[in-house]
């Protein structure tokens, strides 16, 4: 008797298990299309604000790759390159990278960077700074990250990448000088990871066979 | 049991054992997404619509469940519930969904939601718990947008800022700056501004409660509906 009561007991369970896996299975099967889109608009959208879309005629979010640099891009999880070309020639590419030191703990950064070693932008894709002090980092709450636009490793000169109240010429923010300074020390580490594997971050996944700086020492 | 009325189902949901304000749960997600209107509305419409989703199918088995496995049951249902409005959000309110982060999954360890099933929707029927859920939801929709117009308005001078996220692009112009050139109440838009906000209102009800108490009752029955917009002025 009582081994019958824990058999229907069980199997009331099992069938309980398999309504709601079915209905997760069939909700994630209806959804998994229109989510991939979304995330796929939503890295355009970012990448478009960055590197103009007349730049390049590849598809950026495809022609991607991964790179690991735990001190440089400051994560110890591999980082994803977008590159754009015109021709088959690269015009620009967008890194991942992680400033660790934020007053909060991580700030993901997108950075676009020209071929030429210039910044195209930099943007902030996540952060937990303090509302109203830090934030001022994204876009949406003031312009501070447009100012790095056009900067390269000679421009300013090394000793200038830091906040003014370290002697270098970024902007801080009043009350807040930790998340800027992650900020740009985590840029310039970005630039100096380009600048060292600039021959082969473009190589693969081109449309034409990539001609560019191929022949290369390693 | 006694047998309540649907206006009295309702009127538990809406005003007198309020999720937020009397039952006090669900407030990890109530103090941490509140610092704004849209926040709190679209967290609030996704424990609504989980409440009701739960509340509707666990009255439904009610009859089927031998209580010794009514709770993994009940969790099992929630958690699945959960996850499909979870993957449906981020289907359509992708930006809202990327907002609320982890406070969506989290809706699984809202207590209100397993507290229902196990003390209304086990023991009543589909449409009754289909009010309560309702109701209870409701009441904690208001709740958490109260809050976070409060902490907007103090924090940020504006109100149903980012209402695009939400309702499309249409709805940009929702916003509205109340205070032009507002330099921000940085208190309101942290932890502790939530915490003090809360007890506000909790504080706001009590008051309107005892002066309904010793206010001459002009009828026995008391309008919950009406009662409530009163609280939200």
């Amino acid at each position: 008797m009582l081994f019958k009561k824990m058999l229907l007991s069980a199997a009331l369970l099992g069938l309980f298990a398999v309504f709601g896996t079915a209905l997760v299975a069939f909700t994630y099967e209806g959804t998994r299309e229109r989510i991939a889109q979304n995330e796929r608009d939503s890295l355009l959208h970012s990448l478009h604000a960055l590197i103009l879309p007349e730049r390049y005629d590849n598809d950026p979010v495809a022609d991607k790759l991964e790179v690991h640099d735990p001190v440089l891009l400051g994560n110890p999880l591999p980082q994803q390159v977008y590159r754009a070309r015109k021709e088959g020639k690269p015009v620009a590419l967008a890194l991942t990278a992680v400033a660790p030191d934020g007053y909060s703990g991580d700030i993901n950064l997108l950075i676009a960077i020209n071929h030429d070693g210039s910044l195209a932008g930099v943007r902030i894709t996540a952060h937990r700074e303090t509302p109203g002090l830090g934030d001022k980092v994204d876009v949406t709450r003031s312009d501070w990250v447009q100012g790095f636009a056009g900067r390269s490793l000679i421009n300013p000169v090394p000793e200038k990448w830091k906040v003014k109240k370290d002697g270098g010429v970024f902007d801080q923010f009043t009350g807040a000088t930790v998340t800027p300074r992650a900020v740009v020390k985590a840029v310039h580490n970005a630039l100096s990871y380009y600048q060292q594997h600039r021959d082969t971050l473009f190589d693969g996944g081109g449309t034409t066979a990539p001609q560019q700086e191929a022949p290369h020492g390693g | 049991m006694v047998d309540k009325t649907l206006r009295q189902i309702a009127g538990d949901g809406l005003w007198h054992n309020n999720v937020a304000f009397v039952q006090i749960l669900g407030l990890c997600p109530l103090l941490a997404v509140t610092s704004s209107v849209v926040n709190g509305l679209g967290l609030g419409l996704a424990t609504l619509l989980t409440l009701v989703l739960s509340n509707v199918t666990v009255s439904a088995i009610r009859n089927l469940i031998r209580p010794d496995i009514r709770i993994p049951v009940f969790v099992l249902l929630i958690a699945s519930i959960v996850t499909a409005i979870e993957l449906a959000m981020n289907a359509w309110f992708h930006e809202l969904h990327g907002i609320l982060g982890i406070f969506i999954p989290l809706i699984v360890t809202n207590c209100s939601i397993l507290g229902r099933a196990e003390a209304f929707a086990s023991k009543n029927s589909i449409g009754r718990s289909f009010i309560d859920g309702l109701t209870m939801g409701l009441g904690f929709t208001v709740a958490l947008v109260l809050l976070g117009a409060m902490r907007e308005l103090l924090g940020a001078g504006t109100l149903f800022d980012q209402a695009h996220l939400m309702f499309g692009e249409a709805a940009r112009t929702f916003r509205l700056t109340v205070f032009e050139d507002y330099k921000g109440f940085l208190l309101a838009i942290l932890p502790p501004g939530a915490f003090i906000g809360l007890g506000l209102l909790i504080a706001l009800k009590n008051v309107i409660d005892q002066r309904r108490a010793t206010a001459p009752q002009p009828a026995a029955t008391m309008e919950p509906a009406t009662g409530m917009t009163g609280g939200a002025n």
